[in-house]
């Protein structure tokens, strides 16, 4: 992995993005459907790297769709916290260090799940692009974390009512409160004893509801942490 | 009360309910239209529900047992936040929060359920637990556990209920980030390690084998549901 670190800022929480992210992410699965289709295109460079455009991943259809697209998503996850716990910033405590150790390896076992219940239909593996991240700075890694458990919350509570397998149903169950368990930790550590943890930023306070959000409002958000592109197209949407 | 009859009433089917939850039509919702303000989203979410029940016996069993058990997490942290010297102030923001979120999940059911409400049943609590602040801590972590694994055992009745599916399952994520708090509050981790989830393979798929992580790690990776059942026979005490 060549995840680069720089010092430009914070990632974007689920939900937020800019306006020219959409024009780019186009551009790329315009630049991806031509290489499936097999031209090869060389001149084309990312603002931050320049390399050759990667192939795009179409997540597929149906419960297989929904499958890699929580196997997508679980890569992200679990190449983070990889990196954390490989590079730990500077002043971690051990229970911070206890805390996104136990993430990362659940993260692991989340992600080789969906590849070995996936099998011959697992996407390949994604490339990250952390390089909005310092990895370095615990403020930088905890408010990645935080936004990517509670994106992946928000991710499954929508997928949930797309799968038409009961059993893909109740194991997308099982993985979801886990990801909100993360996502009160984290908040906590951020800011403890705090109501954080399900902070009205998050939690709807009038009606006690986290989000639930389709994977066409997910994937433009997952897409800033992932180079690979990634096509969700063929995914249900009802 | 009789939770042995309460459960068979929810699960017995409601002939009338479509009639009964007439008030919530979707013209009703749109005649709100843009004077919809932030106080008055319950109502909305709980319309949008109101055609799934009124279509769906599974969905109303499915709900009534939802509020039975948010009833009881609102009456608990209602008589914890009120009984003077429980709460250390440090905490008061944690229980604060997550009894506002109960309360919210009571009027959301309600509802949704409408005239097929079931009234708020007569709850009871072991000695101590609003007395002893661990007490009321450790019993806090044992709603809210099963809260979620509740939420988890009943989705699968639900997966032709589109809208209530996705409803329930952003309600049992707030239940799990309420969980992983008060387990943190009470020494424990914040996801479930312990013995009562024995298994280490998921959709037929071995963890242990395929990654070698720990137990542990395999355990609280993922979250077992609980049957009606089993959620009944925890929550005997309370009834």
């Amino acid at each position: 992995m060549d995840i680069q670190q720089n010092e430009s800022g914070l990632p974007s929480l689920p939900g937020q993005f800019e306006p020219v992210r959409v024009g780019r992410r186009l551009f790329l699965r315009f630049a991806g459907a031509l290489t499936a289709g097999g031209a090869l295109l060389s001149a084309c460079k990312d603002e931050e790297n320049p390399t050759t455009v990667l192939a795009t991943v179409d997540l597929g259809s149906g419960d297989v769709g929904i499958l890699n697209y929580a196997y997508a998503l679980e890569q992200l996850e679990a190449a983070f916290y990889e990196q954390v716990i490989a590079n730990p910033y500077s002043g971690m405590t051990t229970e911070e260090t206890q805390i996104l150790t136990d993430l990362r390896d659940h993260e692991v076992i989340h992600r080789e799940f969906f590849k070995a219940a996936l099998s011959t239909n697992a996407i390949g593996s994604l490339t990250p692009n952390f390089s909005g991240i310092n990895f370095r700075d615990r403020t930088s890694v905890l408010n990645t974390a935080k936004a990517f458990e509670d994106l992946g919350v928000a991710a499954y509570n929508g997928a949930g009512n797309l799968i038409k397998d009961v059993t893909y149903l109740a194991i997308a169950g099982k993985i979801v409160s886990v990801e909100a368990r993360h996502a009160a930790a984290i908040r906590d550590l951020i800011n403890p004893k705090s109501a954080d943890f399900a902070g009205d930023d998050v939690v709807t306070p009038s009606t006690g509801l986290d989000p639930a959000t389709k994977p066409s409002g997910v994937l433009p958000t997952a897409q800033r942490f992932v180079r690979t592109p990634i096509s969700g197209v063929n995914l249900p949407t009802a | 009360m009789d939770f042995i009859k309460l459960i068979s009433d929810i699960e017995q089917v409601d002939a009338d309910a479509s009639e009964r939850l007439s008030f919530y039509t979707r013209r009703n919702l749109f005649k709100l239209g843009s004077r919809v303000a932030a106080a008055a989203i319950p109502t909305v979410v709980a319309g949008a529900l109101n055609e799934v029940l009124a279509q769906s016996s599974a969905a109303i069993d499915v709900a009534k047992y939802a509020l039975t058990l948010e009833y009881l997490e609102d009456d608990f942290y209602q008589k914890g936040l009120a009984a003077s010297g429980l709460i250390p102030s440090s905490d008061r923001t944690i229980f604060s929060q997550i009894s506002k979120h109960e309360t919210a999940h009571v009027a959301l059911l309600q509802g949704a359920l409408g005239a097929a409400a079931i009234a708020k049943p007569t709850f009871k609590y072991p000695t101590g637990t609003f007395t002893s602040y661990q007490t009321f801590v450790a019993t806090a972590r044992i709603l809210e556990d099963t809260g979620v694994a509740a939420y988890k055992g009943q989705a699968g009745a639900l997966i032709n209920d589109k809208n209530l599916l996705q409803v329930a399952l952003q309600i049992h994520s707030v239940e799990a980030r309420h969980a992983s708090e008060v387990r943190r509050l009470a020494g424990l981790k914040g996801w479930v390690t312990d013995s009562s989830n024995t298994t280490l393979t998921q959709g037929g798929v071995n963890l242990k084998t395929l990654t070698g992580k720990s137990d542990e790690a395999i355990k609280g990776a993922f979250d077992e549901p609980l049957t009606s059942a089993q959620v009944l026979a925890i929550a005997a005490p309370f009834l």
